[in-house]
């Protein structure tokens, strides 16, 4: 069994209520941070964890909030990133609704470090049941002098507030982000200036995903380097899982960086296998915006080697043979799915949240879906699979924001590893437009 | 002040300078087209991508290339970077493609378009784009929104640059318009059809790029190459006065701003002086105006792109001669 470092007491009975929380030993960070140690040692602290930002990009959280300007008078911000809304992503979710104060308290200790005194949490609109025990624990918090002035008589003040956003998912997009908590239309700033200089309210900055942020305490409590001895290289520490799809179990589970990819697909610790005995055919490991992977990739990578639930090993290989560990929304594929369709649906989902600010992501994103609902609906040529990979391929990197690559990738990836189902597609239009039709060959890996 | 070299040629601009605007102290077919940005606009640029330029070394401190193409417009320049735009084949590429994703619902209607000949995007897909297209999709179209009686939108000629937006906020003061929806559903317009009547409304039409946005007191009266421009003031209490008449014999059929060679609006003009001062009496006439080389009437003159001499006089002698030689990429090259 893997360490739980954030999921520990999950199941304990009112564990969303402080009371219950401080039993299990919570808020015991926010004492340590701020009764004995300086913001700067904190950061260190988790410089020294190695965590990486669990939000998808997975960028060192220690050197992103090194970043942060500090200028002399100028308030500074925390925003905590809860906009989770990729498809196969539902992680923050649970950790927010089952384990409240375990973000409140994450909040607090890295406010400190960061020397904010106002930070907000930007949650998805659709979340509104979230909202509600967030806010009642923030209340809580405030009650038991865990917010507010002079938090624990330490002179160091913090306000928090909880803040639905209108349920858009480009409003993940930090930048994005912070224009919608200002109350303006949620579309994506020119970088540079980052946020880290010029961010909420043109002030420096730090948003960090919800379980990056949940992780600082147990950094905070056990030490940096005794979180680092956890997980396999620079990937360091436990990842929330969240599986879905065609497994045996699919659910959130916490794992230790550096599981096998099989091991967490068959184990009956995990996801248990793919259901009703079937055979695996792909996997999207990180959310629906990293490339596909066929069975034979996701489980070794092309040199042969495990492939393991880390951020080095998903990656083996770039994006040819390769795929990205991202937010760590698993999603498992069985043998009757058809990958055309699939990546239509995804293509869908991308064209309906493209904020249209720019040029390739607006035009781009509509005529890949529109391809791709050609091609699954039988009336495609064989000359629109390259047509596919070259729109992909004017999106990718040209875009104001990742959202553009987020649309890209996975398109690219299947025609890549899947080719012959497109090809199927088109020269067996009639029998591939019928409901449930699925190329019936074998995986050609490409 | 930093140094930057821009397809090889060398100008030093003020810290804070963006890299299109030190491109343009170059001048010449070498600065890179933009079809969202505005200089007198606020918060404008980075939103089409024709401008995209590759970095090949950050700076002199960090001589690393970025990894991706950068919006010229709103990236900033630094001390010993070294700009790649006509001389990347990637840039010219990705420039193809901005050109084709922007024509896919722009409709060719140029035969019937009161902004054919001084079109930023006729210019753009001249320059960069190719002949034919990839895209046979439906084509998207709106509901036409009547927003009053100056000015007429044809959304489905909109290219989403935003710049009519900016304009409507800064400078007509009352905004009563903006890009509604999302994706390529996104389209300009008022809240609960309101009309657009500002006193410097009419400002939008001068800074759209493409057709969408057009005056109505001079639609569909005469093809802008059968007019004469001329430069012309008057003593107006709301704005400068300062405007272009567009003869069509003895009649003026349009008054419009005064725009610079980047085809950026010098200063604002009022709907007054727009709209209503159509007769040769309201003016004080100063003589032809320039003809920018990007507009259609000065397809007989022959006027070819210009290096900033002063900049060309600083470089080396190779250099200039290598200029000389190959100059850089021409209109129509």
């Amino acid at each position: 069994m893997g360490r739980k470092l954030l999921t520990e007491h999950i199941n304990v009975k009112g564990i969303d209520t402080f009371e219950v929380y401080r039993k299990q030993g919570g808020y015991r960070s926010v004492e340590k941070a701020l009764k004995t140690m300086t913001p700067d040692e904190v950061v260190e602290e988790v410089k020294k964890s190695g965590l990486r930002g669990r939000g998808g990009a997975g960028f060192p959280t220690g050197m992103k909030w090194s970043f942060l300007a500090k200028p002399e008078g100028v308030p500074r911000y925390l925003v905590c990133n809860a906009d989770e809304s990729e498809p196969g992503t539902f992680k923050d979710r649970q950790l927010m609704s089952k384990l409240p104060h375990l973000l409140i308290e994450g909040m607090i200790t890295s406010s400190y470090a960061l020397g904010a005194n106002t930070s907000y949490i930007y949650i998805r609109g659709e979340l509104l049941y979230v909202l509600r025990i967030l806010e009642k624990a923030i209340a809580e918090a405030y009650a038991a002098g865990f917010l507010g002035k002079n938090i624990l008589g330490s002179g160091y003040d913090l306000d928090l507030y909880v803040h639905p956003g209108g349920g858009a998912y480009i409003c993940g997009e930090e930048t994005a982000l912070l224009e919608s908590l200002e109350g303006k239309r949620g579309n994506p700033r020119n970088k540079p200036p980052f946020p880290a200089v010029q961010g909420l309210y043109a002030r420096p900055t730090v948003v960090n995903n919800v379980e990056s942020i949940a992780t600082v305490p147990v950094i905070v409590n056990d030490g940096g380097e005794e979180y680092a001895k956890i997980g396999v290289g620079r990937s360091t520490g436990t990842k929330l899982i969240s599986a879905c799809g065609h497994l045996n179990k699919p659910g959130i589970y916490e794992i230790e960086l550096g599981v096998p990819v099989e091991e967490f697909i068959y184990s009956d610790e995990y996801c248990g296998g793919i259901w009703k005995g079937r055979e695996l055919k792909a996997v999207v490991a990180g959310g629906s915006s990293v490339p596909i992977l066929p069975k034979e990739l996701i489980l070794k990578t092309a040199a042969g080697e495990p492939r393991l639930m880390t951020y080095e090993s998903l990656s083996d290989g770039g994006f040819v043979t390769g795929t990205m560990l991202g937010s760590g929304g698993f999603i498992a594929m069985d043998e009757t799915t058809c990958i055309v369709r699939n990546t239509w649906n995804f293509s869908r989902f991308y064209h309906h949240e493209s904020c249209g600010q720019c040029s390739p992501c607006r035009e781009g994103t509509g005529w890949m879906e529109k391809v791709l609902h050609r091609l699954e609906h039988g009336h495609g040529h064989m000359e629109d699979i390259d047509l596919l990979v070259s729109v992909a391929k004017q999106i990718e990197g040209n875009t104001i924001c990742p959202l553009g690559e987020a649309a890209a990738w996975p398109v690219a990836a299947a025609v890549r590893h899947f080719r012959h189902e497109f090809e199927w597609h088109v020269t067996h239009a009639k029998e591939a437009a019928q409901p449930g039709a699925v190329y019936p060959g074998a995986a050609v890996l490409v | 002040m930093a140094k930057i070299t821009f397809d090889g040629i060398e100008v030093e601009v003020p810290d804070g300078t963006t890299i299109l605007n030190a491109a343009r102290q170059i001048g010449g077919s070498i600065v890179p087209p933009a079809m969202c940005y505005y200089t007198p606009l606020k918060g404008s640029g980075g939103k089409c991508r024709a401008c995209l330029v590759r970095v090949a070394a950050g700076s002199a401190k960090d001589p690393r290339p970025m990894p991706k193409l950068v919006a010229s417009c709103v990236t900033p320049v630094q001390d010993g970077m070294v700009v790649e735009n006509t001389t990347s084949q990637q840039v010219l590429d990705v420039r193809k493609g901005i050109v084709e994703m922007l024509l896919i619902n722009h409709p060719l209607d140029c035969p019937v378009c009161d902004q054919a000949g001084e079109c930023d995007l006729q210019n753009f897909a001249f320059e960069h784009g190719v002949a034919t297209t990839r895209y046979q999709e439906e084509r998207r179209t709106f509901e036409k929104i009547d927003i009053g009686p100056l000015i007429q939108l044809h959304m489905t000629r909109c290219i989403l640059c935003y710049r009519c937006v900016f304009t409507a906020d800064q400078v007509a003061g009352e905004r009563v318009h903006g890009v509604l929806g999302r994706g390529d559903a996104a389209e300009i317009g008022t809240y609960i059809e309101n009309i657009i009547d500002h006193d410097f409304s009419g400002n939008v039409i001068d800074v759209c790029p493409v057709g969408a946005l057009t005056d109505k007191t001079f639609r569909f009266k005469q093809r802008v190459w059968f007019t004469k421009p001329v430069n012309a003031h008057r003593d107006c209490p709301k704005c400068t006065g300062k405007v272009v008449l567009w003869y069509k014999g003895k009649d003026v059929l349009r008054v419009t701003a005064r725009k610079d060679q980047y085809g950026e609006v010098k200063e604002w003009i009022c709907n007054e002086c727009r709209f209503e001062k159509k007769e040769t009496a309201d003016w004080t006439l100063e003589g032809p105006a320039h003809i920018d080389r990007s507009s259609v009437i000065s397809a007989n003159h022959y006027e070819l792109p210009v290096l900033n001499q002063s900049v060309v006089a600083d470089l080396p002698e190779s250099t200039q001669r290598e200029l000389e030689k190959n100059p850089p990429l021409k209109l129509g090259n």
